[in-house]
């Protein structure tokens, strides 16, 4: 059975400033979720949370299979995953970023060396594999970032402004990439972006992050 | 002018002939300062990371606490320690007052405050997306933990060259503690003093040499890791 998301109810203040306010929304289909709305709208702030990197100050994030309520345990947290807007690199090789979530999650070498070549070769990094990341351009980070989120197979992908502060070429890469995801995944894929042509190209469903709550267009 | 290009001619004599009583010298210096950053390194990394990682009461006294012992003067170390280990102090009983051991611990309380401080320092750098990005990836906390010190590998490695560079280069908490008795606690920095001090130069020279050139390796070394650490840097 698939996972779910359920966000019920939730509000979210930073130094009393209600970013999120009774914001509701059922993501209760594989599909792709864009969540539009301007710069400080609460977008990053929603997707935090949902991913379990923060707490909402009250209301329930709930994740769902088979209409039951699921624990937040790590069990939880490996079947999600969020990219960052500033995706955090590792002091090491592409191959070893990209690597991460299946080392700490125990899997043996010969896996972990097919799983990566197969996420790089999704991103087109595979010529880079052995470089140190931090000398990597923003679009390739972004992809590296991107690879290294799904070669741990989440059920629900969360990605902050995939394509923010990225040129044009790679912006393009990067939508590719996000199309061919979206037919290959049989998952719940949720991205945040501020970009309107972007979410139109990419989005099963449009959804308007504003006054603190979620709409749906 | 003659006795120092002679007091040289000697060292060098003493260095290529592998000098059994030069050698003794240097080799105790390398054990004690070893053990000493050894020792200091497995308890200071740990708390050098903590202090990094966890908020906590009192942190900000404990980092004041570290910076202030990372500059104590090492003859006031010398001093503690041997009113701490004396036959008339609470641990005279032990008997380790002249000796290694008495040297290892005085170099260890000097060197554990430049780790646990340096730790501390490279451990708060790391940029926070790497513990988020490590959380996200499905880490446990322990995971991160171990993730965040990987990243902060090169600035550990300069806090414990550090360490090392300052001890072997010390020379009040030892001369105090370890007596400088011949073939038994002289160390290189001991026996510089103590030889110039009797007008012996030519084995003062040598164990100079040497020292220097120790220093120097120390150096190139932390020199070489900080220029690997710094390949964030390449492109900005
Ligand atoms: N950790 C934080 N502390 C204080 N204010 C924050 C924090 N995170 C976000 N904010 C504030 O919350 C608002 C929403 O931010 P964010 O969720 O990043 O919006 P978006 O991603 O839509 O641009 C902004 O005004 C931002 O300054
Ligand atoms: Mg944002």
């Amino acid at each position: 059975m698939e996972l779910r998301l359920n966000v019920v109810n939730i509000y979210k203040a930073y130094n009393n400033k209600e970013i999120l306010k009774d914001c509701s929304f059922f993501f209760d289909r594989s599909a792709v979720y864009v969540l539009m709305g301007p710069n400080g709208s609460g977008k990053s702030t929603f997707l935090r949370i949902c991913s379990l990197l923060e707490n909402p100050d009250k209301g329930d994030i709930n994740y769902l299979r088979e209409n039951k309520t699921l624990n937040h345990d790590l069990n939880l947290r490996r079947k999600i995953t969020l990219l960052l807007p500033e995706v955090g690199v590792f002091n090491t090789t592409v191959f070893n970023n990209v690597a991460y979530g299946l080392k700490i999650r125990g899997f043996k070498r010969e896996q972990i060396q097919k799983k990566v070549q197969e996420a790089l070769d999704f991103v087109s990094l595979t010529h880079k594999k052995n470089q140190n990341a931090l000398t990597l351009s923003t679009g390739e980070t972004k992809r590296m970032g991107i690879a290294r989120a799904i070669v741990v197979e989440p059920e629900i992908l969360f990605l902050d402004e995939p394509t923010a502060s990225v040129d044009q070429e790679n912006t393009e890469i990067i939508e590719h990439i996000l199309l061919q995801l979206k037919q290959r995944l049989n998952s719940i894929i949720i991205i945040a972006t501020h970009d309107k042509d972007s979410a139109e190209r990419l989005g099963d469903f449009h959804l308007l992050l504003e006054s603190g709550k979620i709409r749906k267009l | 002018m003659n006795f120092i290009i002679e007091s040289f001619k000697q060292a060098f004599y003493l260095i290529l002939n592998l000098d059994k009583q030069l050698l003794d010298i240097v080799v105790l210096s390398l054990k004690v300062s070893g053990i000493a950053v050894s020792i200091a390194t497995l308890f200071g990394l740990p708390l050098g990371v903590l202090t990094g990682l966890k908020k906590f009461r009192g942190r900000s006294l404990l980092i004041t606490l570290y910076n202030t012992f990372m500059g104590l003067p090492p003859v006031v170390v010398g001093l503690f320690l041997y009113l701490m280990l004396s036959r008339s102090g609470p641990f005279g009983f032990l008997n380790l007052l002249y000796t290694p051991t008495a040297m290892i611990i005085a170099q260890t309380i000097l060197a554990f405050p430049i780790i646990v401080s340096l730790t501390h320092a490279a451990t708060v750098r790391v940029n926070p997306s790497i513990k988020l990005t490590s959380f996200t990836l499905g880490a446990t906390s322990l995971q991160t933990s171990f993730t965040i010190i990987r990243e902060a590998r090169y600035g550990i490695m300069v806090g414990i060259i550090a360490a090392l560079g300052r001890v072997m280069a010390e020379v009040g908490a030892i001369l105090i503690v370890g007596g400088n008795i011949e073939g038994y606690t002289r160390v290189m920095t001991t026996t510089i003093a103590m030889e110039t001090d009797k007008g012996n130069f030519e084995l003062a020279t040598a164990l100079g040499i040497i020292l220097l050139a120790i220093s120097f390796t120390i150096n190139l070394l932390l020199f070489l890791i900080q220029k690997k650490g710094a390949i964030k840097h390449q492109w900005s």
